[in-house]
Formats: C-alpha cells, structure tokens, sequence
C-alpha cells in the first residue's frame, strides 16, 4: 500500500517556549512574539522565511479581534500566504500543526508558525486594591450561578464522577496519575512544581476543589507563550535542529453529553492517525496526553487503546506511566505539573523527547510519539504521531 | 450570613417562563413540538429532529440523581457560608437533565440514582428556585 501523501510531508523545526507561570512582565501578544522569536532562533530561521501564521488565542486574547493578523502586525511579518485565528480549545494545538502540514503538502505555503499565549494570572494586589465585590466574577451570569455552579472544574467533576460511577474509577486512581507525572516534573526543569514532590498521601490530604478533584487533580494556570515552525521535509533536513517529521494525524469531535460516552474524540481520531502513520500502539515510545485533569489522562488512555474501555484507573494505578514504566506519560510533568499552555505542552515535551533533549527524563527508545488535545468538556479532540525518523 | 448575597439568575427571555413557573411552585421544562423530546435550559433549535418549534410544558418534578459534585472552593463571596454544597445534574422521569442543588441531603449521603422530588425555595419575590430533595422510592 503507498503511504499516505501527508507522512512526513513536514516537521516541525523551531520550538520556542517563554518563562512560564508567574510571569508579569509582559502581555499576551508580547508572550506570543517573544515565543515566535525562540521558535525561529531554535529552528534558524528569520522571519522573512514564514510564510504562514497560525494564532490559538488564549483567555486573555478574548477583547482581541483578528488575533493572527494583530499578531502578524506585531511581528512585523509580511507577505503571509496563510493566516488563521484558530480556537478548539485544547484540541487547537496539534490542529494547528495539521492545517500547517496539510496547508505546506498543498503547496499553499512553505513555513508556518504556530503559537500560543496566554496570562490569565495577573500581579498579586495590595490587599486594599483587590476587589472584593460580586461584581469582580465576570462569569457569574446565565442561571447556574443562582445554584453555585461555577467554572470547567465543576463541568469535568460531573462527568469524571459518572466515570467512576459507572466503572468503578477510585480516588485512588485519580491520584496515581498526579503522582506520576508530579515524578516526571521532578526530572523536569522547566516545570513549575518541579520541586515539590507528591506522594499518594499528599493528593488525598490537598485540599477538595471540587469534589472528586481534589487541587492536585486540576491542571496549573499559567502566563506564557508557546510556539512551532513547521515546514517542508526537504528544507526541514538543512535547518539547525534535528526535524520533527510529521506521521500521522486525526481529529475527533463526538458532540451530545459527555457524561453519557465518557469517551474523548481520540476513538475517532486513533485510526486515521495511526493508518497515516502506518504504525500501531505498540510502535509508540513516547505519550504525550492533554491533562487538564488527572481524569482526562485515564480516559484519553483508554480511548486511545492502551487498556480496555472502563479500566483506565487500574491501569494507572499499576504505576505504568511514571519513569521506569512501560508506557512514558506526559513525561515532563504535563499542564498537571510543568505548565499550561493548553495543548502545546504535550506537543513541545514530544519534540523535546524526539530531539533526545529530555536531559535527566529522556526515555531511552524515542523514535515515535502520540501526542494529544482535548478541549471543552471532552468536546474537541485532536490527535499526532511524530517521528525523530523521516517517513 | 454572608457579607456579599448570592447571586440571582439571569431572567433572560428564553428562561423567562421556567422562572415564572418556579415563582407558582411548578417546574416546566421545554419540550419540542415536533418530536416530543423534553429539554433543559432553553434552546432555540431542537438538536435532535431540527425543530423550532417548542413549548414550555410542567414535569412531575420527579427523578433520580443522575451526577454530582460538592463544591469546596468558593467561587463566589455569596457561597463562603455554604461550601461544601453539592451540585447535583437531576435526570427527570420525562428526560431531561437539569443542573441544581440537593437539600435535605448531608453530601456525603449523595449517590447517583438516588430518587429526587423538585422543591421550590423563594429567594426574593421575584426569584423562587426550583431544587430537590430525596425522595422515597415508591413515593
């Protein structure tokens, strides 16, 4: 069978991530420039080279119209022949890199930056500037909040607790997967729990968020920015880094309830992924899982075929996916204990480990990784192999 | 007592007549004229048969817990005094799910399938809202 026009069209190039969490020197499209640049510098190239910008806009974008061309003005980049502002939630990263990829097989461009920033957190206040006032929860409209239902957290409780329910999920469970990637952060140091080390005593005494989350269970918020250069295979073998080759990938978007399917779009996205790819999951080294809660990680495994549907939690809790395990997972601490850059921090710890760059956490087989986005409440999906190996 | 109170619902239009409905101690939910299907909050569209067609019909007030979670961070002032609460997601006998609040009920005591009955607590003389409270099986 010939392989698939799109495997190993192109790689990724240039990385380029900022100080992460605590950060308040700068702004949104500051982060976002200051991304781009590192990104360019890594991959050596200038911005004359980029003929393509694709911008997923973070919380703090949100008064920003047309953010990819605010950023292209920002950057001064001209003569673009691709442009998007593109928003999937956390599926939007390994999407962007798609429509980069598939964009550059096309023909219709040849580099293509894609970038995300944020900085939801803002400077500590004195105490007597700090609002204090209802007025202040911006969000606190519609109906719900007459009952006290606020915020992602409680949405992602609702349908983590019918996991459990359902197929017998404990705290247990959920705590194995803070533990592990908190011992891959530990090895990491570019996270920002990196020295605080977690045992499974320590998850059941942190606080209750909202129950079942506990606050170890729930991803860190961060300000920061976060890009890739994708370009062609060709121009990708003469560049400063070792490529990143593109394999395969996929999207899934399962719609209705999720506390009905409690399934991530991965069960769509899988087989045209890994068939692009030509590779099964056995061929994987390297898994790089969006986390936005320890249960999005036992569901996204389960979805993805690494065990049965249901038995997710087992799977973690037989201690797997931490170093040493027999499947690598989010193996620099993930958006649970690195940083939030929604999707790109499993896609930047991927091209780290397939750079062999992992340092002190570098898995030792790393020729494939699986790489995942996961946005709303289970609602977007997106799916990529990569490759250290050409196609 | 809280410093700040809670915060109201939002009486938009489209929500308009469950509210009126609650303030007569009676829970209505949305249902589609064109293929029977019971639906809450309010849409416009019907997601199932396209419909826009849709009137405002009175449920039983009966169903069983269908989800839940407690609430332990405060995400509002009006709440510091109520934490730990539970929300619950109540799928009524008619079908529909509805997000609201347990009483009568300690959170540890919370399960899922537990039957519930729609109770209604006025808050101002605009505003009543509909909750629910166990109820015995047979009941």
């Amino acid at each position: 069978m010939p392989s698939h026009p799109l495997r190993g069209a192109a790689a990724i190039v240039g990385l380029g991530i900022t100080p992460q969490g605590k950060v308040f020197d700068t702004n949104a499209i500051g982060f976002a420039v200051d991304a781009l640049e590192l990104a360019l510098e890594d991959a050596g190239l200038g911005r004359e080279d980029m003929d393509g910008l694709l911008l997923n806009p973070g919380l703090a974008w949100s008064d920003l119209g047309m953010g990819s061309f605010q950023l292209q003005q920002a950057m001064g980049l001209r003569n673009l022949r691709l442009s998007a502002t593109m928003n999937l939630g956390g599926a939007t990263a390994c999407a962007m890199i798609q429509h980069a990829t598939q964009a550059i097989a096309a023909g219709l461009a040849t580099t293509v930056a894609c970038v995300f920033s944020d900085m939801p957190l803002k400077p500590p206040a004195p105490k007597a500037e700090r609002t204090s006032g209802a007025s202040a929860y911006g969000f606190a409209r519609g109906w719900e909040q007459a009952y006290g239902f606020f915020g992602v957290n409680a949405m992602y409780a609702l349908v983590a607790r019918r996991h459990m329910h359902r197929y017998g999920t404990t705290q247990d469970h959920l705590g194995a997967v803070a533990v592990a990637q908190r011992r891959w952060a530990s090895q990491n140091p570019l996270a920002q729990l990196r020295d605080q080390p977690l045992t499974l005593e320590d998850y059941h005494r942190s606080r209750w968020i909202v129950e079942p989350f506990h606050l170890f269970d729930c991803c860190l918020v961060s300000n920061g920015g976060l890009a890739v250069i994708v370009t062609g295979a060709e121009r990708a073998r003469n560049l400063r880094r070792p490529p990143v080759s593109i394999w395969g990938m996929g999207q899934g978007h399962l719609g209705g309830d999720p506390s009905d399917t409690l399934t991530s779009g991965a069960v769509l996205a899988k087989e045209p992924a890994f068939r692009m790819a030509d590779i099964t999951l056995r061929d994987v080294d390297v898994v790089e899982l969006y986390d936005c809660y320890t249960f999005t990680v036992v569901v996204t495994l389960e979805d993805y075929g690494f065990c049965p549907k249901g038995e997710g939690g087992p799977f973690v809790a037989s201690q797997v996916t931490g170093p040493g395990g027999s499947v690598a997972v989010n193996t620099g601490g993930g958006q649970l204990a690195s940083f939030y850059m929604w999707g790109m921090t499993p896609v930047s710890e991927a091209v780290i480990q397939l750079r062999g760059d992992g340092g002190a956490r570098q898995v030792p087989r790393h020729d494939v990784a699986l790489v995942s986005g996961n946005g709303g409440v289970l609602s977007t999906h997106s799916t990529l192999v990569l490759s250290r190996l050409p196609a | 007592m809280s410093a700040v109170p809670k915060p109201l619902p939002q009486i938009t239009p489209e929500m308009a007549p469950f509210w009126e409905a609650a303030r007569r101690q009676e829970l209505v939910v949305q249902r589609c004229r064109g293929c029977g299907t019971y639906r809450f909050p309010a849409r416009e569209i019907c997601s199932r048969c396209l419909s826009r067609d849709a009137a405002w019909e009175r449920v039983s007030g009966r169903g069983a817990v269908f989800s839940f979670a407690i609430m332990h961070q405060v995400y509002h002032p009006g709440f510091a005094d109520a934490v730990p609460y539970a929300i619950v997601v109540v799928e009524l006998e008619e079908g529909a799910r509805m997000v609201s609040n347990l009483v009568d009920c300690p959170v540890e005591q919370i399960e899922i399938g537990m039957p519930v009955e729609a109770v209604f607590e006025p808050v101002t003389p605009e505003v009543t809202l509909p909750k629910f409270r166990p109820r015995r099986a047979a009941g």
